[in-house]
């Protein structure tokens, strides 16, 4: 059996920024490779727009605990708040070190790091939106992407790219290294390893309107649950309420923190009867729930499934007034063309380029788009990963950013956590491994047995003579995911999709592909990522059909209510071979915040 | 609208030369060139290869000759391409696979002009303070997600690959061009080289190509006169 050897003290799989960040620190202690199926810059942590929060209080009183306070409430109680409140203190030191590695933020009049409101981020005492989001432009996540790769280039960080992880190497229970096709030539690697870090990122492909890159197919997770362990929380996936109508393409919650305001088909702007204090600024979940049901009461646009975000100037200044929002010198907000244009420019260029609106003269429609995984593999708050409901840990393997959780999203993430996810807990896991793997030695594997086991599988993709196609299969998941386990859910309809899973992935051993070569075959590589995305779809869809409670992003019409008593817990899934899903549950960590009737 | 697709196609494992396919599709005026080219790839010929990853122009995979300009395909519109759109590698780097090419040269050049931050005074407690004029210097620059389509489109690198291109020129512009770092010396020495700036023929095409918008030529031209001026 052919392949290549290579050995490291640390490997990284995902170079977004939780793998950068991770590798950066790691790096600088012990022999750190990076191993990327994409060029690291292609990585989705760039289409990350709005900011990145911390409690700098550049241009208004803030406090860590506000935003430990804001995120626990967000996550509508089920973060675990130990983690969160490490996050959020360590927010504005980490968000200093990104502007010393020179990343190019926005400035305030006084030369600072410039700060904007975003949904869920509030003053504590006034409940009023807070501007916490350190921004720059509206490109936050593709300015911190490309400062970490500029570093790592700095650093000679060992990168691998254009290498897709296929297997992970467990031994006697522990991580040991993994195996990688090398795209442009189709040839397997091992990457022996003391420390395996997964940072492969989301999986909203499962979904048929997303946000995500159509790369982010949750290798990480469903790879950790083909090796007998459990995914976390898979039931509670952010649907961000605008995305571009149709294409689902991120519009930033940073458009309503400048003051854009939702209206629906009828004119109104309908989010004060859903939140009153913060309006368009509440939690995703709620937004998104709030423009579902303007839908469903046939207030959509030209009775479709979408209502407009209003940005220009006329419309936002007009309920500036209204709100008597006003700015912290007392002056009444005002926003003008120049300004949409240069602190919203890259969602100007999506709206001209894509639906021909634009955005200083024309309202943009939307509708909620497939966004964010606030579920994963569990790991406890140093990253490393969780073997099981009782917290024993998986030696060697680690995990940060969207494919992780700690928790710190709970059942809803706020807007400007995740990038403050990925690089807190990146720069803290790459700290931990370095210190980790400097007390152990490389355990033996048999890397051997490691690449047959791959090459087998890649065989039964390439040698099989079945009818079906990988591409309709993923198709197909989509539909029923976003019919039946998206932003509103009901037993029938959960039950009636895991049926349709369960047949989805039967056909699924039946797929065939046309390119049999070895040099870039993307072909076989996609039919390979769709058995990850069927596996994930089905535990999500099996994690919510379980959890009989309306609670952040997982909201029942059957079950309405949250219920503290019954479904304060963390749900664990495991899938054997056979398709078989068990469910177990973990307690929530709370510190000091008992749950609370949510309200905005 | 009925759209016809002609695409360069190449296989290393079977083909001598790249050859022309064409392929008859049915797509809507406001549907991506890579919508057409997945709907091949998933529906008629899973061997068509080509990058792509976010599928709205930030993440700079999909760059590639359409009707003869340099584009990225998910930014590229039929409303806009027309209904028969000729489709290329980008020119200059070495094919792999049909729409692939090998983007190691141009990372090369990229990392030869020390693109990261220099600055080796201790950091503050708190930021480093920039003001909102000196932050706009380089505000342009900071836009580019390292696509290729410009220094592919330049006519001095496919004639000449030793040169350093227009990318890796922007790149160093960003910091250049910024208040808080220190490396403007070491990069305006190795940007002098005659490989370098001067080898820009003032042509416009990066200009034109580039999807974000940046005015590629004007910020080549601004390091040439900061070449000129720190060396009076």
């Amino acid at each position: 059996m052919q392949y290549h050897y290579h050995k490291h003290d640390v490997i990284i799989v995902g170079a977004g920024g939780a793998g950068l960040m991770a590798a950066l620190y790691a790096g600088k202690e012990v022999d750190t490779a990076v191993i990327s199926k994409l060029y690291p810059t292609r990585s989705h942590t760039g289409a990350a727009q709005g900011g990145v929060g911390a409690a700098l209080a550049n241009l208004e009183e803030d406090h860590w605990e506000w935003h430990a306070y804001d995120t626990i409430k967000g996550a509508d109680f089920i973060g675990d708040q130990d983690a969160i409140e490490f996050m959020c203190k360590d927010a504005p030191d980490v968000v200093y070190e990104l502007e010393h590695m020179g990343l190019p933020f926005d400035r305030t009049p006084d030369g600072k790091i410039s700060q904007r409101r975003f949904g869920g981020h509030t003053n504590n005492e006034t409940k009023q939106a807070v501007m916490r989001a350190c921004n720059s432009a509206d490109r936050t996540g593709h300015m911190i992407l490309q400062t970490l790769y500029q570093q790592c280039i700095k650093h000679n960080v060992n990168f691998y790219d254009e290498y897709q992880m296929l297997d992970l190497i467990m031994v006697d229970g522990e991580a040991r290294g993994v195996v990688a096709y090398e795209i442009d030539t189709g040839e397997l690697h091992v990457f022996h390893a003391k420390a395996v870090m997964l940072a492969t990122g989301g999986w909203g492909p499962v979904w048929n309107i997303t946000s995500n890159a159509h790369t982010l197919t949750g290798d990480g997770p469903a790879l950790v649950l083909r090796h007998g362990l459990p995914l976390e929380d898979m039931e509670f996936f952010q649907f961000h309420p605008t995305g571009l109508f149709k294409l689902g393409i991120l519009i930033t919650e940073a458009v309503r923190g400048e003051g854009g305001v939702l209206i629906n088909g009828k004119g109104e702007r309908f989010m004060p009867k859903y939140a009153p204090t913060v309006k368009e600024l509440a939690s995703r979940d709620v937004v998104s729930r709030a423009i579902y049901m303007e839908v469903m009461a046939g207030n959509g646009v030209d009775g479709k499934d979408y209502v407009y975000l209003d940005v220009t100037p006329e419309t936002v200044n007009h309920y500036f007034e209204v709100d008597d929002s006003r700015l912290p010198n007392g002056e009444i907000r005002k926003i003008d063309d120049h300004f949409v244009k240069t602190k919203l420019e890259d969602i100007s260029d999506f709206c001209r380029t894509y639906v021909g609106v634009d955005p200083t003269k024309e309202p943009i429609p939307v509708q909620p788009t497939a966004h964010y995984a606030m579920g994963g593999i569990p790991t406890d708050i140093d990253t490393h990963a969780l073997a099981n409901e009782k917290g024993d840990l998986v030696p060697g393997l680690y995990a940060a950013g969207e494919c992780g959780c700690i928790s710190v999203h709970g059942g809803n993430r706020l807007g400007t956590n995740s990038l403050l996810d990925l690089v807190v807990f990146g720069r803290r896991g790459g700290k931990v491994m370095a210190q980790d793997v400097k007390k152990m030695e490389f355990k033996p594997i048999d890397a051997e047995a490691a690449v047959a086991k791959v090459r087998a599988e890649l065989d039964a993709i390439l040698n099989n003579t079945g009818t079906e196609s990988h591409a309709d299969i993923k198709q197909e998941m989509k539909n029923i995911m976003t019919k039946d386990v998206s932003v509103f859910r009901v037993e029938e309809g959960m039950a009636e999709a895991v049926q349709k899973l369960r047949e989805l992935r039967e056909r699924y051993k039946h797929i065939h592909i046309d390119d049999k070569g070895k040099r870039f075959n993307t072909n076989l590589l996609e039919a390979w990522q769709v058995g990850n995305l069927l596996d994930l779809a089905l535990v999500t869809a099996e994690s919510a059909l379980a959890r009989k409670e309306s609670r952040g992003a997982h909201a029942r019409d059957d079950y309405p209510e949250r219920d503290d008593e019954n479904w304060m817990k963390h749900t664990m899934v495991y899938l054997d071979a056979d398709g078989k899903v068990t469910l177990k549950y973990k307690p929530v960590t709370v510190t000091k915040y008992q749950p609370v009737k949510r309200v905005y | 609208m009925q759209v016809t697709l002609k695409i360069q196609r190449f296989n290393p494992e079977k083909d001598s030369a790249p050859y022309w396919k064409e392929y008859s599709l049915d797509m809507h005026p406001n549907d991506r060139v890579l919508d057409a080219l997945l709907y091949i790839k998933n529906h008629i010929d899973g061997t068509l290869t080509m990058r792509s990853s976010c599928a709205h122009g930030i993440c700079g995979s999909d760059a590639m000759r359409i009707n003869g300009v340099n584009q990225l395909a998910c930014k590229s519109l039929f409303s806009k391409v027309g209904n028969n759109v000729t489709i290329e590698p980008i020119a200059g780097l070495p094919v792999i696979k049909d729409l692939v090419v090998d983007m190691e040269p141009f990372m090369e050049h990229y990392r030869s002009v020390l693109p990261f931050f220099i600055n080796d005074d201790p950091a503050p407690e708190k930021e480093r303070l920039q003001s909102e004029e000196d932050r706009l210097k380089f505000e342009e620059s900071t836009k580019c997600i390292l696509c290729a389509c410009c220094t592919t489109s330049c006519p001095t690198f496919w004639a000449t690959d030793a040169y350093v291109g227009p990318a890796a020129i922007v790149q160093a512009h960003r910091f250049i061009f910024d208040s808080r770092d220190q490396g403007s010396q070491q990069r305006l020495e190795i940007l002098a080289d005659p490989d370098g700036v001067w080898r820009c023929r003032t042509i416009f095409n990066c200009t034109n190509a580039c999807p974000r918008e940046i005015k590629v030529t004007e910020a080549i031209a601004e390091v040439k006169k900061e070449i000129l001026f720190s060396k009076l």
